[in-house]
C-alpha cells in the first residue's frame, strides 16, 4: 500500500494542478497578508476561500484523477495486489498531496510573516486543520463517486452536484426552515443542522475560535456553550471524523464487491 | 483730648484685629500625632471657611456629616475606611471642597445607596483629586448645583448587577463640571437622571457592569473626550433631549448584548467626530428623532448602526465605515433618514467624473442584515458562501431591502477624520 501510496503521492505533486493549486495558495494568503495584515481578517477571508475551494477542488480533481487513473487501476488490479490497498493507497495519495499543497500555499505566507510567535497561532491551525480535513472528506466522497459510477459524465454531474449540495443548497434549505419555523425555538435544530454539514461545521469551528463570535448574540452562546464543553467539542470532531471514514468504508466495501 | 483720641485709635485697631482673627480660616490638623485623632472631632470643632488637614493614616470611621463650608485636604492620601459600615462623607452645606482622600469599604446595602461621598441639596461643592476603592456608590449628587468633580478615581469591586452602585451618581443636579476622572468597576460608570446644563468631559469609564455612562430624563448637556471602553455598553442616553457628543471614544464594548452607544427616545441631540472601533454594535438607535451623525468613524465593529423603528428625520452623514461586518440595519421600511455623503468601504462603484463622489448610489442594508433582523437564529449562516451569493443578487436587483435607504453620494475615499 505505500508503494501505491507514493506512486500516486508524487505522481499528483508532479502534475500542473497541484502547482496550480499551491501557487493559487501562495498568491493569495501572502497578497492578504501584505494588503490588510491583521491575522484576524485574514484568517476570515481565507476561511471563506478554503470552505468553498477545498471541497470543490478535492471533489472535482478527485474524480478526474479517478478516472484518469483508471487505466493504471486496471493494471494494478491484474497483479497480485489486495484491492482495498490499491484504493486506499490511490485515495490516500490523492488527500496527501491536495493537502500537502494547502498547507504549504497557505503556511509559508504566514510562517513568513510571523505567526509562530503570534497569538494568532491556534486560529491559523483550525483554519489549516479544518482545510485539511474538508479535503480527505471531499476527497472520499469523490472517490466513491467515481468507483460507483463507469460513466464519466454521470460521475462529474454526480461530483459537482454533491459539491453544490454541501456547499450553497444546504445552507439555503437551512435559511428557508429558519425563515418558516421563526417562530420555534431553533437553536437544537441549528446545532444539529449545522453538525450534519461538513463545511458549515468547519465554518462555526473557525468563527467561534475568531472574537467575531460575540456577533452571534444568544444562537452563538448556545453554539459556543455546546463546542466549548469536552462533549460537544468530541461530537463535532467525532462527525467529521465520521464523514471522513464514510467514504472510505464505502470504497472498503465497493472494493470488496466490484468485478472489474 | 489728644489722650482720648489716642485710646480711641486703640481702640478701634484692638477691635480690627480681633475681627480679623474671628474671620481669618483656620486649619485644623487631624492625623494620630495631631491636636485632633479623629475626623469627627475635628469636623464638628470647625468653623465656617476652615480649612481641615488630614494627615496620613487610616482612619476608621463613617457617617461623617460636613455641614458647614469647609476645606477638607488630605496630606498624603489618608485613608477613612469605613468597613462595610455605610457612608463616609455627608455633605449638606453650600461651598465644600473635598480632595486628596482615599475612602474606601463603604459597605453594600439594599436598602440604602450607600456612598463614598454624599453631596446633598447643596451647591458649589469641589470634589478633587480623591481616591474610591471599593465604595458601593462612588460620589453621589442630589438635588446639587454648580458642582465639580475632577481628577478622582473610582474603582469598584465587580458583584452582580444588583448589588452594585454607580460611580458617580447625579440625581436631579444643575451645571455639574464632571471632569477627567477615571471610573471602573461600578454598575454604571456615570449615571445621570433629571441632570441639566452639565458637561462631562474627559473621563475614562472602563470595565463597568452595566454602562460607561448612562443618561436618563436629562437635557441639555454635553459630554467629550471622554473614553469608554470595555463596559457592559458605552453609554446609553435614554429619554433625553439636547445632548451633544463629541470626540469621544467608543471602543471594544465586545460582547452578546453590547453596545458603544445606546439611543433610546432621544430628540434633537449631535453626535460628532467621535470614534466607535471593535463594538458589537456601534450605536444602537430606537426611536430617536432628529439625530445629526456627522464625521463619525467606525472601524471593525459587528453592526455599525442597528436602527430598529420609530426613528425619523436622523442625518447620518460624512461618516466613515471601515471593516464592519454589517454597516448598517434598518428595521422599519418607512423611514426619512438620509444617509448621503458617507464612506463604506465595502462600496464598489466607480466616479467617472473624478469629483470624489460615486456615481452609482449605495445600498448599506445588506439582504442578510434584513433577514437577521427578523430571524436572528440565522445569524449561525454568518459569512457562509450561500449568504455572500444571497447578498450579492439582492445587491444587483433589490427586492426585500428597504429602497429608500441609499447614500447618494456615497465617498470615493475615506474621510479625513
Amino acid at each position: 500500500m505505500l508503494k501505491i501510496l507514493k506512486y500516486s503521492t508524487y505522481d499528483l505533486l508532479r502534475s500542473r494542478w497541484a502547482y496550480l493549486y499551491l501557487a493559487f495558495f501562495l498568491l493569495f494568503s501572502g497578497g492578504l497578508l501584505y494588503l490588510s495584515g491583521d491575522v484576524s481578517k485574514v484568517v476570515i477571508s481565507l476561511m471563506n476561500v478554503i470552505l468553498i475551494l477545498c471541497p470543490l477542488i478535492a471533489t472535482m480533481f478527485g474524480v478526474m484523477y479517478y478516472y484518469n487513473s483508471r487505466e493504471f487501476t486496471e493494471l494494478l488490479l491484474a497483479q497480485p495486489i489486495r484491492r482495498r490497498t490499491i484504493f486506499w493507497g490511490q485515495y490516500l495519495g490523492l488527500a496527501i498531496s491536495l493537502s500537502v499543497s494547502l498547507v504549504i500555499g497557505i503556511g509559508i505566507p504566514f510562517v513568513a510573516y510571523g505567526i509562530l510567535h503570534g497569538p494568532e497561532i491556534w486560529n491559523f491551525f483550525t483554519l489549516i486543520s479544518n482545510g485539511v480535513l474538508l479535503t480527505f472528506i471531499f476527497s472520499g466522497l469523490a472517490f466513491l463517486i467515481g468507483l460507483k459510477n463507469e460513466n464519466k459524465i454521470r460521475g462529474f454531474g454526480l461530483a459537482i452536484v454533491l459539491w453544490l449540495f454541501f456547499a450553497v443548497v444546504y445552507d439555503g434549505l437551512f435559511l428557508l426552515s429558519l425563515i418558516l419555523f421563526k417562530e420555534y425555538p431553533l437553536e437544537g435544530f441549528s446545532l444539529a443542522a449545522t453538525v450534519l454539514n461538513p463545511i458549515d461545521l468547519s465554518r462555526i469551528m473557525i468563527l467561534l475560535k475568531l472574537d467575531i463570535s460575540a456577533l452571534m448574540g444568544y444562537t452563538g452562546a448556545v453554539f459556543q456553550k455546546f463546542l466549548g464543553t469536552a462533549l460537544g467539542m468530541g461530537l463535532s470532531l467525532l462527525t467529521l471524523a465520521l464523514w471522513a471514514w464514510l467514504p472510505v468504508w464505502g470504497i472498503q466495501r465497493i472494493a470488496q464487491q466490484k468485478d472489474f | 483730648m489728644q489722650a482720648i483720641l489716642q485710646y480711641f485709635s486703640l481702640l478701634v485697631t484692638t477691635l480690627l484685629l480681633a475681627a480679623a482673627a474671628a474671620a481669618q480660616p483656620q486649619t485644623l490638623h487631624v492625623g494620630p500625632e495631631e491636636d485632633y485623632p479623629s475626623i469627627e472631632a475635628a469636623l464638628s470643632a470647625a468653623d465656617s471657611g476652615d480649612v481641615v488637614e488630614i494627615h496620613t493614616g487610616t482612619y476608621h470611621e463613617h457617617g461623617l456629616v460636613v455641614d458647614k463650608p469647609l476645606h477638607i485636604r488630605g496630606i498624603g492620601y489618608p485613608v477613612l475606611d469605613a468597613q462595610e459600615q455605610g457612608e463616609i462623607l455627608t455633605i449638606i452645606a453650600h461651598d465644600v471642597t473635598v480632595e486628596g482622600l482615599q475612602l474606601q469599604n463603604v459597605g453594600v446595602s439594599y436598602l440604602k445607596d450607600h456612598a463614598g461621598i454624599r453631596v446633598r441639596q447643596r451647591s458649589r461643592a469641589v470634589i478633587r483629586n480623591n481616591r474610591l476603592v471599593n465604595t458601593f456608590f462612588g460620589i453621589y449628587l442630589e438635588r446639587v448645583h454648580d458642582a465639580v468633580i475632577e481628577d478622582n478615581e473610582l474603582s469598584g469591586v465587580l458583584r452582580d448587577e444588583a448589588s452594585s452602585g454607580n460611580g458617580i451618581h447625579a440625581w436631579h443636579c444643575e451645571n455639574l463640571d464632571i471632569r477627567n476622572n477615571w471610573v471602573t468597576g461600578h454598575r454604571d460608570g456615570i449615571y445621570f437622571e433629571f441632570v441639566d446644563s452639565s458637561q462631562i468631559v474627559g473621563n475614562e469609564s472602563v470595565g463597568n457592569q452595566r454602562y460607561g455612562l448612562h443618561f436618563m430624563f436629562s437635557n441639555h448637556d454635553e459630554y467629550h473626550h471622554n473614553r469608554f471602553a470595555d463596559n457592559g455598553a458605552g453609554v446609553a442616553v435614554m429619554f433625553s433631549k439636547f445632548i451633544n457628543m463629541w470626540e469621544n471614544t467608543f471602543e471594544h464594548n465586545w460582547g452578546r448584548a453590547a453596545y458603544g452607544l445606546l439611543l433610546k427616545e432621544i430628540y434633537d441631540a449631535r453626535i460628532e467626530d467621535n470614534h466607535f472601533i471593535q463594538n458589537t454594535i456601534g450605536i444602537n438607535i430606537e426611536g430617536s428623532t432628529r439625530i445629526v451623525y456627522q464625521r463619525n468613524a467606525f472601524r471593525r465593529n459587528g453592526w455599525a448602526i442597528k436602527m430598529a423603528g420609530g426613528c425619523l428625520d436622523n442625518d447620518i452623514t460624512e461618516n466613515n465605515f471601515r471593516s464592519n461586518t454589517l454597516d448598517l440595519v434598518v428595521s422599519s421600511n418607512v423611514n426619512n433618514n438620509t444617509f448621503d455623503g458617507n464612506f463604506w468601504s465595502e462600496y464598489n462603484g466607480y466616479d467617472l467624473d473624478r469629483d470624489g463622489i460615486g456615481d452609482v448610489p449605495y445600498r448599506p442594508v445588506k439582504l442578510f442584515s434584513y433577514i437577521l433582523d427578523q430571524t436572528p437564529e440565522a445569524i449561525v449562516l454568518l459569512r457562509s458562501f450561500f449568504v455572500s451569493l444571497m447578498n450579492f443578487s439582492e445587491k444587483v436587483s433589490p427586492v426585500f431591502t428597504p429602497a429608500n435607504v441609499l447614500d447618494h453620494q456615497p465617498s470615493m475615499q475615506p474621510l479625513s477624520l
